[in-house]
This record gives structure tokens, sequence and C-alpha cells, in this order.
């Protein structure tokens, strides 16, 4: 076990060599040409939002059923089935069918070639399923349509989250889905999370409506207040316009009433409805709805075709800014819900680093002054191993860019006082052997082979912890689980090339000396 | 070489970690443990305020007028740091914690938010879930290793030590009241493993002796392994205290909970190894044969 080749002497030491450079190049700026990587800081180290959201996605459903309602009416009337008394219950469609047409209806929607009810090969499920009781037609959405709708809304909703943090400009984001309704952001260096918090909380569905005089519209009217809560008024449920037709907006000042307003301007699409609309309504009110709250209501005293406008309501420079933000990147296909945050300022971030530093390095010496005073000489040879230790798994962290977490310093800090255990299960079965072997070059060597098997055993239960708690652990506790893993690994390398190596050229030089440990 | 009669006190040591475990369980199952906003849901803000003449009470009245639910307030560290908690967390309402932020700077005045967690009721119970998961995993991964190195007796001992030093840390954390969050289930994970590799060294001992003194009675036998690891066992939890240590004292507050819970788990685990495992393995009057009998198959 004591023998070295010079192969292998050599490889050991630009090994540690390239990763003490990989660990160094974060604290000192070194040539960049050749390593450019470094450690990752977590967003409790670093400061930061951690956010989750969850998209909720009862009212898209609602939607879609209903205008499948709609599809459904349409598409039966053209192949002159009547069907009638539809309705929806909670998730589910339900209509009647006649006595001779229910074989039809029935082959029609159970059809793998159906038009009106997708089948989807790959997961052998239709949209929706169908239940027949009688004459009488249950459509539900069947577990993959579901799905299906769920993952659609969610990656539009992702798009629309990242514009939104994008257009607010924090430095490198990080957007993620988490399962089929869910959204993980994370912002680095974050000042000030209320605000992206607020934006994207709001689902910014902007709609016109006219106000209405009477109630006799033909489709509907709905009663909405206003967003500052003063009054309410009744809407005609005809959308002239939504926020999809809406290709820019910004915070502008209106000359004339010195006054914070949004301006917009539309597409060909939307400039031609809202020109048309505002022609034949001149006089009357027309609202400004953002998720169902007026915001304003300007009376429209000459047709809009110019294809932009302005929107006003009391803003500030702030508010009228953030608003055109929202509309800029358009509106979520439903709410998001923020489900769990965590956040850290950027000065606890620093005051948890240099508690972190501060207790390392006394960790540290601790040790190294405990091993110096347990084994002398071996002490030392064992200290260099762990300060090689430490490099090296800097050094791979450093490789890996991998981020460094409170706990994972806290894991740093535990690898140093566990990994001298390695040397003393070494260093102890030695001393057992020079008892009943005079040469001390045979007692080392039977010290290291000895202790092997209890090395690693000892060695793999603590890298099943980690390993669970990698794959379990979430955010800060994963970086724990990091470090104390690699930290196992780099360990096993120290002590069994750096210290034994160390080890064998101060027992070959000094093998005359009585008692060497 | 060391000789200490470790064996001379097996029956007391068993009956004192037996009073401890059952006082820990008692604890564990009426008083149950203190969830932290991770297991329970709610909100933590640690907040640090500018004026030095703000105190608990007057923190706590004010987020008293809020309606925000049950509100502790504690001191975190410095004088004029400190955490608040309390269950409600909106989060149909993304201006929720501005909000609060505002009412408190209008009634104590300038307050800085350095830490916010929020933790919704549906994330907060599979943050639990997976938390008992983990832990579970991981004492099942440790018993099929054990299982697979050793023989049965072996592992029986090995995991009874484990259960041992979790169940009094946790009960500890009862007792006390002591926050209990994400860390703490890394603090338990690494006391699993800690408490399983002091034990290895040990029975791999154990193990060697079996094989060299064919005429010790298991009793003795355990013994004299204790004594030949002792200065080993003794350096290894010296240099892991001290790491520890260091981190309790320096590392901040928020590391308080977690280095403490590993403090507990590695003074019981040294302990656990030495009075619960090979206890075990007497009672199982494990002799040469054992050993002999497995490696013949």
């Amino acid at each position: 076990m004591l023998y070295f080749s010079k192969l292998r002497i050599i490889s050991v030491i630009i090994f540690t060599i390239i990763f003490s450079y990989f660990a160094l190049s974060n604290f000192t700026k070194l040539d960049d040409r050749f390593f450019s990587k470094n450690i990752n800081l977590g967003l409790d180290l670093q400061g930061g939002s951690y956010l989750l959201l969850e998209i909720d996605n009862r009212p898209v459903i609602t939607q879609r059923l209903q205008a499948k309602i709609i599809e459904l009416k349409r598409y039966f009337k053209e192949k002159e089935i009547i069907l009638k008394n539809f309705s929806l219950n909670g998730d589910t469609i339900t209509f009647e069918a006649q006595e001779q047409d229910l074989e039809q209806v029935s082959k029609l929607l159970n059809d793998k070639e159906s038009d009106i009810n997708q089948y989807y090969q790959s997961y052998k499920s239709h949209e929706f399923d169908v239940i027949e009781n009688n004459n009488l037609f249950n459509l539900n959405y069947s577990r993959y349509g579901l799905v299906l709708l769920k993952n659609a809304s969610l990656d539009q909703a992702i798009e629309i989250v990242r514009r939104r943090v994008d257009e607010v400009g924090t430095n490198e984001p990080n957007i993620l889905k988490r399962g089929n309704d869910r959204i993980l952001v994370e912002l680095p260096g974050l000042d000030d999370p209320n605000r992206i918090k607020s934006l994207l909380g709001k689902t910014a569905n902007l709609t016109f409506q006219f106000i209405s005089q009477n109630n006799e519209e033909s489709f509907g009217t709905e009663k909405l207040s206003f967003e500052d809560g003063s009054r309410e008024a009744i809407v005609s449920k005809r959308i002239i316009l939504s926020g999809d037709n809406l290709v820019d907006a910004k915070p502008t000042m209106n000359s004339q009433t010195n006054e914070t307003v949004v301006s917009f301007s539309l597409d060909r699409v939307g400039a031609k409805k809202f020109g048309k609309a505002t022609s034949t309504g001149v006089g009357k009110q027309l609202a400004i709805i953002l998720d169902g709250k007026i915001i304003s209501a300007p009376t429209v005293r000459e047709p809009i075709v110019g294809g932009s406008g302005q929107i006003s309501g009391n803003f500030t420079f702030q508010s009228a800014t953030d608003l055109a933000l929202l509309l800029r990147s358009g509106a979520l296909p439903a709410p998001l819900n923020i489900i769990e945050e965590r956040t850290v300022g950027p000065d606890l971030g620093q005051d948890s680093i240099d508690a972190g530093l501060l207790s390392l390095i006394i960790g540290f010496l601790l040790v190294i002054i405990f091993m110096i005073y347990k084994y002398k000489a071996f002490g030392l040879i064992a200290n260099l191993a762990l300060i090689t230790n430490l490099f090296l798994l800097i050094g791979i962290l450093t490789l890996f860019e991998a981020t460094l977490t409170l706990p994972g310093i806290a894991g740093i800090i535990l690898t140093v006082g566990m990994a001298v255990d390695a040397n003393v299960l070494i260093f102890e079965r030695i001393k057992e052997e020079t008892k009943s072997e005079k040469n001390p070059i045979i007692a080392f060597d039977a010290g290291y082979t000895k202790s092997r098997t209890t090395i690693l055993d000892a060695n793999i239960t603590t890298l099943i912890a980690a390993f669970i708690l990698f794959f379990m652990g979430s955010g800060p506790v994963k970086g724990f689980s990091v470090t104390l893993g690699v930290g196992i690994l780099t360990t096993l390398f120290s002590v069994y090339f750096i210290a034994r190596l160390l080890t064998s050229l101060y027992v070959v030089k000094n093998k005359e000396k009585e008692q060497l440990l | 070489m060391n000789n200490i009669s470790f064996n001379k006190f097996y029956r007391k040591f068993n009956i004192l970690s037996l009073v401890l475990i059952i006082t820990s369980l008692i604890f564990l199952i009426i008083k149950g443990l203190n969830y932290g906003v991770d297991f329970k849901g709610g909100t933590l803000i640690e907040l640090r305020t500018n004026d030095k003449t703000n105190n608990i009470t007057m923190i706590r009245d004010s987020f008293n007028q809020m309606n925000l639910g049950d509100v502790s307030v504690k001191k975190f560290g410095n004088e004029t740091d400190f955490i608040v908690k309390f269950e409600k967390q909106n989060s149909n309402d993304p201006d929720f914690i501005k909000n609060i932020e505002n009412k408190l700077s209008s009634s104590i005045g300038d307050v800085d938010f350095r830490r916010v967690e929020n933790v919704g009721p549906k994330v907060s119970s599979e943050l639990l879930k997976s938390g008992i998961i983990a832990i579970s995993l991981s004492l099942a991964a440790m018993l099929l290793y054990i299982w697979i190195r050793f023989e049965w007796q072996f592992s029986l001992g090995a995991i009874l030590a484990i259960f041992h030093d979790v169940i009094i840390t946790l009960g500890i954390f009862s007792i006390f009241s002591l926050e209990i969050n994400l860390s703490i289930v890394a603090a338990v994970l690494t006391i699993v493993g800690y408490s399983m590799n002091d034990t290895v060294v040990i029975f791999d001992r154990v193990r060697e002796n079996l094989r060299k003194y064919s005429d010790v009675k298991i009793y003795e036998l355990t013994n004299i392994s204790i004594n030949e690891t002792l200065s080993r066992t003794i350096i290894t939890s010296v240099t892991t205290l001290l790491a520890l240590l260091s981190i309790y004292l320096f590392g901040g507050e928020i590391l308080k909970g977690f280095s403490l819970a590993m403090i507990l788990g590695v003074i019981f685990g040294t302990y656990s190894s030495i009075y619960i495992a090979n206890p075990i393995l007497v009672a199982l009057n494990v002799s040469q044969r054992t050993i002999v009998k497995e490696e013949k198959n």
C-alpha cells in the first residue's frame, strides 16, 4: 500500500494542481481564457426571490367547455341531427338526442377519426369521455384531454411569465416548469420582489366593452365595479376589442390634461374592429376593463380609426409603466397564484456569506490544531490532506458550476470535521500494528490495508444519506447534499492519494526511528 | 490500549436509553413537533428595525392589528432583528407582503424585510410528505446496505441504534419546542449517516475479533472491540463536534437549529454505537458460528 509509481505521483500532483486552480479562480481574477467557470451562489447567499406559481385552470376549463357546447351545436346542425337541452353541470356537458339519432351521435363521438371528439393515438384516448344514458349524453374531459389542456395552458403561461420577467429586466432569471400546473421562478439579486409579484399575479385580461344604456342588449349585460371601487356600471357583454389585438403599449403624458396615460397601438384587425365600433358608438361610453374591473369609461367623441388610442385612469407613472408592461406581454391564460415564496434581501445574503466563511475558517483551524496536537507529524500530513481536500471540493463544485447555499457551506464545514475520520482510522490501526510488527514499513502497510473496508463502509453510509437528500431535497438543502456527497469523494481521494503518498515518503525517510506514530 | 469496562454498564445505559426513548415518544405523541412554515404553511418574516426602541411587544401589537391569525415574534440575533411568524399566507393577493410592510412602517417606523418565506398549505403538506419519505428511504437504504454487508444480528443492532438517535433528537426538539424545518430534515439524514458510520466501525472490529478469538464470549468481545476503536471514536467525534460547534457559534442564526440537531445527533450517535448496537449483539448471542455460518453460504 505504501508504494507509489512515478507516474502515479505525477498524476496526483497534476490533478491536485488543476482543481486547486479551479477553486482559486473563484476568488481572484485569474486569466479567464482557460477557465471561466464559477460557483453559483444560491438565492439565500446572493439575495433574491424564489417563487412557485400555480396556475388556476378552472376558468380555462369552463371556458373551453362553453366553447365546446357551441362547437357541438354547430357540428351536429351541419349533419342535420337535432340535439337539445344542452347544459353544463360542473365539468360535464349534457345534451339529449332523439331516439333515431342515438346510434349515429354515439358513432360520431366515439369514432377514432372523429373531428368532434379528437382521438390521441399516443395516449389511446379521446379528448372527452362519453357516457350514454338512454338518450342522454354526458361529456367529460378524459384524463389525457385534461393533461393536454393543462400542458397547453402552462406553456402559454410560462411564455407570458418569461416576457413579464424579462421586461422588468432582472439578471439571469430562471423560469422552469414544475409538473403540469406549476411554474418555478428564481430571480437572483432582485431589489423589489413585490413589483414582480404584483405583475405576475395579474392575469391582464384587457377588454373594451360599451357601457349599456338599456338592459335590452342582445349579448346580455354584466355589472362591473370600477378599479377604485367608487361605483359600478352595467356593461354590455359584447367584447369590442381585447388585449390580443394590441401590438404595443407604453406610458405617455397627455399634453392636454397633463396626466399620465397608457397609449396603445392595435394590429390591423384590431384597428378595423375598433374603428367600426367607435363609428357606430359615438356618444356612448366605452369601458376599458382589466381583469373584471373598469379602469375608465371615456365617452366616444369621434370614430377612432388610426389604430391607436389612450387609456386614462388616475395612473402614477409607475402604475402606467406596469400596465403598459402587462399589456405588451399579453394576458395569462388563467390566473396564477403564488403558493410558495422565499425572498432573501441582499444584505442578509452577504451576512450569511460572512458568517459561513467565518465558521468555516474557525472550524477548519480548530480541527487542524487538534490533529497536530494529537498526531504531531502525522497530524500535519492529515492536515495537508484536509487542505487539498478543501481545494478539490471547491474545485469540483466550480467545474460543475454547482450552486452553493448556506446549508451547502455547512456541508463543507461538516466535511472538514468528518474528513479526518479516515486518516484517524488508518493512524489508529497503524498504532495497533506497530505493537506486533517492528518493521515500520510493514506495519504502515498493514494499517492501510486492514482499515480499508471499514473506511469504505463508513463513507458509503454517509454517501447514501447525501444521495437521498439530493433527490428528495429542494433548494438550499439540495446544496447541502451536494457538498456533503462530493466532500466524501474528495475525502477518499485526499486520504488515499495525498495523505498516503506523504506518509510513505515520511516513513521511508524515517524508518530507522523508533515510534514513528 | 484503553481498557474500560463498557460492558458493565450495558444494562444501566440501556435502561437510561429506554427511559429517554419513552419520554421522547410521549412528548412526540402528546406535544408533537413545532413545525416551521416549511411544514405548517404560513408566513415568516425576518425584519430589521432602524429604531432601537422597538421591542417585541410593539411589533407584536402592530402585527396583531392586521388580522393575520396567530402571530409569534422573537428576537433573532441582533437587538434590532426579529423573526415574525403567522399562520396566514395569501396566495391570491400578490401585494400581501407589500401591504404588511407599508402598515408596519406607518406604525413603528422604517423596517427592512430581510427575509420572507411564504408557504401555502398545499406546498407545506407536500414538503412534509417528501421529508418523511426522505428519512424513511434513507433508513431503508441503510438497512439494505448493512444487511448486505453484515449478518442480520448486526443490521438489527445498527438500525436500532439509528432509531434511538433519531427519536431522541426529535424528542429533544419536541421538549424544548425547537423549530422543525427543511434544514432539520437534512440534519436528521446526516445524523442517520453519521450514526451508521460510527456503528459500522465498531462492528467491523467485532467481526474481525470474532474470527480471531473463538473462545471469548460476545459480552467480553464487544468490550474489547469498543476499546480498540475507542480513540478513533473519540477523535472523530471531537473533530466533527469542533466543526459543528463552529457553525453553531459563528454560522449565523439561520444555521443554529441545523447545527444544534447535528450536535445532539453526533453525541447520541457516538453513545448509541457503544451502548445500543453492542448490547444487541450480546442479547442475540452472536458468536463465531454466526459469521462462519454466513460465510459458508
